[in-house]
């Protein structure tokens, strides 16, 4: 496997500020990287370092072997990058705009039509390739921005935030075309939405503010995530006490007086113990729903229990 | 590369209604101008015939028809150059420039280049008013080509110097506002030297207008140009260096 990026030690400071603490990571040839983080992390920060639009306050990076302080243009020939807002003219229209990108990157000129024509094709800009940018609705700018960064074929494509504004049908094609992508290409992609980086990513990394706290294939991910929780609701008021006494369960949660979130591991069959000793205490037992895992889940699991991260 | 960004930019400028309102407007007041400067010279004609040496039909309208060119391009320079980075910064499409496999020197060269394509298209419009004097007599064409070069270096440093204060502003407004206070400065410099005793040989030096009008008399010194070609050259390079810096924002 080829090493896209090598990042070493980033920093980035912004007055006092530290936005960027510390992150070191590598990017290989068919890996779909997930940055993972709330709003305000440094995801975007460490994106904008990663694609020269931002300089590192100490820190080496590395594209595709080229340093990006030293040789700019070789490092940047394999860079396609999608900002957080996505960079339209919107004066001119998808046919001229990518016509414009395609030059921008160094696409041979004699390529330019056909590399153009497969992003359209891609992207699903065929019907619109003649309309303004700026008659766009915000999915279709969204996707001309892809289109605009994996128009020139780079070796490496960074996404920051590439579903936002999109419709569940286009979140999935955009996703389908994230995985075919991950396939010959090295992509980065950042989101506060767990689910995305499950369903496309292999690697994920959770940055919080500005460090770098997980960084795990996603199968690594899912083991780390070995707690659960279940929203339950009983027709009599139920005895929390008796509950934590049970092996597994780590917190509860009272919502309503009839209605609690019970925090257990996911080992030792914990759920059946809880609904065996429910039914056996005549609490009348009428919702037992496990709760999707959120990331700020994940957080709490990562920044309580710090030892499980190093195993 | 570069040619790619200049392009761009100059197809752009005759996508918004910007560049074809100013060639239109310019064009008008300069036909006005040109055709007032032909009618002073037809009433003059008599009595010039009568003197030895007397100021022929290019002194008396091509000059004075760049002269005031050079003017209005003082005011609409700083509306073209208003929008080259600012508005890339504000729409957030600069980062489609910093992380393409350009330099910030192709980005800020390529920009320059593409206006001063619209400046130069508005330079040959202007000389094509004298142009059709041929038609009915005679030009000194050294002395057109003396007027039409110092124009050319005039508004190629106020296209520097705009860009450069579009790299500097955070709104296209304040970018034009500061181009305009600027160039008037450069361009107003050297009054104090009507002052006898207080003549100041720096500013008279620094002095955008002396400068032009040395070449427009056809005095093509090197001295004049190199002026023009110094104070081009620093401001792109302090645009270069500013878009540089914005990488390093702290």
């Amino acid at each position: 496997m080829t090493t896209l990026i090598e990042a070493e030690h980033l920093y980035r400071y912004y007055g006092k500020h530290c936005a960027v603490h510390d992150v070191s990571f590598t990017l290989s040839k068919g890996e779909v990287l997930g940055f993972l983080g709330p709003n305000g992390a440094g995801k975007t920060t460490t994106m904008q370092m990663l694609c020269g639009n931002l300089a590192p306050s100490a820190g080496q990076i590395k594209i595709n072997g080229f340093d990006l302080l030293d040789q700019p243009r070789p490092a940047k020939q394999s860079l396609g990058y999608l900002p957080d807002t996505p960079p339209l003219y919107r004066e001119l229209s998808v046919q001229e705009y990518l016509h414009y990108c395609a030059q921008l990157h160094g696409v041979p000129r004699h390529s330019i039509r056909q590399a153009v024509d497969k992003a359209k094709e891609r992207c699903g800009l065929g019907d619109v390739a003649d309309r303004l940018i700026t008659n766009l609705s915000k999915g279709f700018q969204q996707r001309v921005g892809i289109a605009q960064a994996i128009l020139h074929n780079p070796e490496i494509i960074i996404l920051d935030e590439p579903t936002v504004g999109l419709d569940p049908i286009q979140i999935r094609e955009i996703r389908e075309l994230i995985r075919e992508l991950g396939q010959d290409h090295g992509v980065i992609l950042s989101t506060h939405i767990l689910t995305e980086v499950q369903e496309s990513c292999s690697h994920v990394q959770i940055i919080h503010q500005g460090r770098l706290i997980l960084n795990e294939t996603i199968a690594g991910l899912n083991r780390q995530m070995n707690t659960g929780t279940l929203r339950v609701a009983t027709r009599l008021e139920p005895n929390v006490g008796v509950l934590l006494t049970l092996p597994g369960v780590t917190s509860i949660d009272k919502i309503t007086e009839h209605q609690i979130k019970i925090h257990h591991s996911m080992t030792d069959n914990t759920v059946e113990r809880i609904a065996e000793t429910i039914i056996a205490s005549g609490w009348g037992l009428q919702e037992l729903t496990p709760v999707k895992q959120s990331m700020e889940d994940i957080f709490i699991t990562l920044t309580q229990e710090p030892k499980q991260i190093d195993l | 590369m570069i040619l790619a960004i200049a392009a761009r930019e100059f197809k752009t400028l005759f996508l918004s209604p910007m560049a074809w309102t100013i060639l239109a407007i310019l064009q008008f007041i300069l036909a006005f101008l040109f055709l007032s400067q032909v009618e002073t010279f037809t009433m003059l004609q008599p009595k010039l015939t009568a003197i030895e040496g007397a100021p022929g039909l290019t002194d008396i309208v091509v000059t004075p028809l760049f002269g005031n060119a050079a003017i209005i391009l003082l005011l609409a320079t700083p509306l073209l150059t208003m929008r080259l980075i600012c508005e890339e910064r504000r729409n957030k499409t600069l980062s489609l420039l910093l992380s393409a496999p350009v330099s910030n020197g192709d980005i800020i060269i390529g920009k320059y280049l593409g206006t001063l394509g619209l400046l130069l298209l508005i330079i040959l419009l202007t000389a094509l008013m004298p142009l059709s004097l041929l038609a009915g007599g005679e030009l000194d064409f050294g002395k057109l080509f003396a007027n039409m070069l110092a124009l050319l270096l005039l508004v190629s440093t106020f296209a520097a110097i705009g860009l450069f204060v579009s790299c500097l502003a955070g709104h296209p407004t304040v970018a034009a506002l500061g181009t305009f206070g600027l160039l008037l400065v450069l361009w107003l410099i050297d009054w104090t030297t009507g002052i006898e005793d207080q003549r100041s040989e720096l500013f008279e030096y620094l002095s955008l207008l002396r400068h032009f009008q040395n070449i427009q008399t056809g005095l093509i010194s090197s001295a004049d140009i190199s002026y023009f070609l110094l104070v081009t050259g620093t401001f792109i390079l302090l645009s270069i260096r500013r878009l540089d810096n914005d990488r390093l924002q702290k």
